[in-house]
């Protein structure tokens, strides 16, 4: 489970997370939604390890996450996908998937995640030898996924996997991290602008308004909630 | 040299300016080695080392603490440039400082004298042909190491994406020194060599070096910054312009040439000969 309790960052003289405390319990989705400069995105990096917590604690299990390095996080099943298709343009596709499962240290294992991967993104299977620059937007952004599956994660941080895509394949990742949730019995935290789309997945749901918590609850109640919808889903 | 700036630059973004230095230093190690065993083969390999471990130092002493401090990006570009060039001026005094005005010798170990060619001498030698030898192998085991093993992967992605690399959970900081230790012995290998074939001495103030390492750095421009294979691809053909020059126009000239080379090469091809089309997209 993980617990998040009077988390306060700051970026130099600016506040970006505001005493800020939720529970996310072992195998479920959140949907964290709130509008630009909320502090959703500091959230995510400060969970990983890239942005420092000014107070406040986390807690993953029985790890203390905060003032850790993202690459220790890792060690312990926390994967974060950065924003805006955090692959590597200059590695072919097959070095992308790669890179997630070095610090495995063990080939043997990584091969065979690696081929769950591909089995579970056929279109990545075709392009493996192809600079992942040579790739569509949709096909990025399931490759920046398939790169955190291939460190065998149990907390999965995504930030805006939907940013810059169609529609359609929208609705193609947002189902593919739904099932990898049920699937693989992942806790996930998904952080989104789309929170229509978000809340529809999700288990539960936080929104954050300027860096602290405006309402949470159960993902179909938010939904269904008037000032939310009015402030956030727009209609 | 010119694949000793390829390396650091491909590991971790930085043109090393210290590169002369510290294979200056490596050289001086050498050359000790070399009087106490007498033996070229012993030298070599353990001058390779001492560069490893003088690289890895000045990385992780300097500037990595450098950088760490530095959060801006604007400055992030020149100051390990203007760092290295600094550490270069150091280097050459502490030389200088403990070996005064001693010189260390290294003889060419096989014979310089070129090979006989139906009578007539050739400029091809012996040491010629080691040198080309030991260049083609370290050319070939280091495009080995880079684009097939699992070092390599991490050296690479952490180049191009250090943040990235840490959240798929590379040790980028020791991938870094990894990288600065094998381009430290790479340049001690330039520097034995180029000693070897050159005067065969070396001194704290040797402005031998100090060609070694501008050569180095117009090399590895011309050849495309982020290959080895352009690395010394852009030495040979460097190489080969500068000794035309000398021959048919005046050893004076060779300086500028270079330069004017560099300025040629960067205007009609930037991304050098060997380069990749197209910058790094987001």
């Amino acid at each position: 489970m993980l617990k998040i309790e009077n988390l306060t960052v700051d970026h130099g003289a600016i506040r970006a997370l505001h005493a800020v405390s939720f529970d996310v319990a072992q195998g479920q989705l959140a949907a964290v939604i709130g509008a630009n400069g909320a502090g959703k995105t500091t959230l995510l990096r400060t969970l990983s390890g890239l942005n420092k917590a000014t107070e406040g604690h986390a807690h993953w299990g029985d790890h203390n996450i905060l003032h850790s390095k993202p690459e220790k996080l890792v060690r312990q099943g926390i994967s974060h996908v950065s924003e805006g298709k955090s692959v590597i343009p200059e590695l072919t596709v097959s070095e992308n998937l790669e890179l997630g499962s070095l610090w495995r240290r063990n080939r043997k294992e990584s091969a065979q995640t690696k081929n769950e991967v591909i089995d579970l993104f056929p279109r990545l299977g075709e392009r493996l030898s192809q600079r992942a620059d040579t790739l569509s937007g949709g096909e990025r952004q399931m490759l920046a996924i398939g790169r955190s599956i291939m460190s065998k994660p149990k907390l999965l941080l995504l930030d805006e996997p939907s940013l810059g895509l169609a529609p359609l394949v929208i609705e193609q990742i947002f189902q593919t991290i739904r099932d990898l949730t049920t699937a693989m019995g992942l806790t996930v935290i998904l952080v989104e602008q789309n929170a229509m789309g978000a809340l529809k997945i999700a288990d539960i749901g936080i929104v954050l308004n300027l860096g602290s918590i405006a309402a949470t609850g159960s993902a179909a109640a938010l939904k269904d909630d008037p000032a939310v919808r009015a402030a956030y889903l727009g209609f | 040299m010119a694949i000793s700036i390829v390396l650091v630059w491909r590991s971790t973004r930085v043109i090393n300016f210290a590169a002369g230095g510290l294979a200056l230093a490596s050289s001086f190690v050498g050359a000790s080695i070399l009087e106490k065993t007498g033996s070229f083969w012993i030298a070599l390999p353990l001058a390779m080392v001492a560069g490893a471990v003088f690289s890895a130092f000045i990385e992780y002493f300097f500037l990595r603490p450098l950088l760490k401090r530095s959060g801006d990006k604007g400055s992030e570009i020149f100051l390990p440039i203007i760092a290295t060039l600094g550490l270069l001026g150091i280097i050459k005094a502490i030389l200088s400082y403990v070996y005064g005005d001693e010189i260390g010798y290294l003889p060419p170990p096989l014979s310089d004298k070129g090979f006989i060619v139906s009578g007539e001498s050739i400029a091809l030698s012996p040491m010629r042909l080691l040198i080309l030898g030991i260049v083609l192998l370290l050319m070939i085991s280091l495009t080995l190491i880079f684009q097939r093993t699992n070092l390599g992967l991490s050296l690479r992605a952490s180049s191009f994406a250090p943040e990235i690399s840490r959240l798929a959970g590379i040790r980028v900081d020791l991938i870094r020194t990894a990288g600065w230790a094998i381009a430290g012995a790479a340049g001690a290998t330039a520097g034995i060599l180029q000693t070897t074939n050159g005067s065969g001495s070396v001194s704290p103030d040797s402005f031998e070096f100090i060609l070694l390492l501008v050569f180095g750095f117009v090399a590895a421009v011309i050849g495309g910054i982020e290959s080895l294979v352009g690395a010394v691809i852009g030495g040979l053909t460097l190489g080969l312009i500068l000794a035309i020059i000398l021959m048919y126009v005046g050893g004076s000239l060779v300086f500028i040439a270079a330069f004017v080379i560099l300025i040629v090469v960067l205007l009609v091809r930037p991304q050098g000969i060997i380069g990749a089309k197209g910058g790094r997209r987001a």
